[in-house]
């Protein structure tokens, strides 16, 4: 029988495959993405929660607002890439230098 | 049967996800980003969010992901410039054992978790007249500062991919 904990569980493992590619990768793409993959394995423990913990709703609308603002931080994310790659051609993270330098 | 479709669909997202953080294409990753996103609207199926299960493929799988690579087009990146600088051993390793460490302590502290006893969704759980009238009275308050923020996102957004400010 699939329960809580299956879900729970794959969520954890989902973040910290996400958090791994922010940690390692060098592509500012590819970090973006790790990212979106987190929010998302963040929002599989919310509905699990929901579904076989308070047995409400809530869960849903945090996913929901969740989701909004991984909308948002994508926008902006990828428009300061974009604008990054305009000025120093380069997407990789180890050249964006321009405040240690 | 249910049992066979989560592993089906949580082997899935695992795979897509893992492919996602190792493949060096940005394209090839954002594909595989999409695999892992349906799955996972798959399982919120499974757990009775019909109307997560909509948004995350409308919104998800559908306007982010299309965003991400239609910027990956925009750049239109040659091989060298993929090239990321040679990683060495002891990072990768370093990175993994961390990863690692926390996933095996996020499932244990998981792992204490209680499921509710009752857990037999009741009518109408999850649909999207309950989150819409859930989100509209006790959740109107952030409601409006998320629409807010969307609209702050757009405009920088604007700002942001000007040739010139």
């Amino acid at each position: 029988m699939i329960g809580l904990h299956h879900y729970l569980y794959l969520s954890a493992i989902l973040f910290f495959i996400g958090a791994f590619g922010v940690l390692f990768r060098r592509n500012l793409l590819v970090i973006l993405m790790s990212i979106e993959l987190m929010l998302n394995a963040v929002n599989l423990s919310f509905i699990a929660f929901s579904r076989y913990g308070t047995a409400t709703m809530d869960g849903h609308v945090a996913a929901f607002f969740v989701m909004a603002l991984a909308a948002a931080e994508a926008g902006i994310g990828l428009a300061i890439l974009v604008m990054l790659f305009r000025n120093r051609t380069t997407v990789q993270a180890d050249d964006m230098t321009l405040m240690r330098d | 049967m249910q049992a066979a479709f989560f592993y089906l669909l949580a082997t899935l997202a695992v795979a897509g996800g893992v492919m996602m953080v190792s493949v060096r294409n940005p394209l090839s990753g954002a594909f595989a980003l999409i695999l892992s996103l349906c799955s996972l609207a798959g399982l919120f199926a499974m757990l009775n969010a019909e109307f997560i299960f909509i948004l995350q493929v409308l919104v998800y799988a559908g306007a982010i992901m299309v965003l991400i690579i239609f910027t990956i087009m925009l750049l239109n990146l040659r091989k060298e410039e993929l090239q990321e600088a040679p990683v060495g051993w002891l990072r990768l390793l370093l990175t993994a054992t961390l990863c690692a460490v926390g996933a095996f302590g996020a499932i244990q502290v998981f792992g204490t978790i209680e499921p509710n006893a009752a857990t037999t969704p009741m009518e109408g759980f999850g649909n999207m007249e309950g989150v819409g009238r859930l989100m509209l009275s006790n959740w109107v308050y952030p409601f409006e500062v998320v629409s807010l923020i969307l609209l702050v996102a757009v405009v920088g957004v604007v700002l942001l991919a000007k040739k010139v400010i």
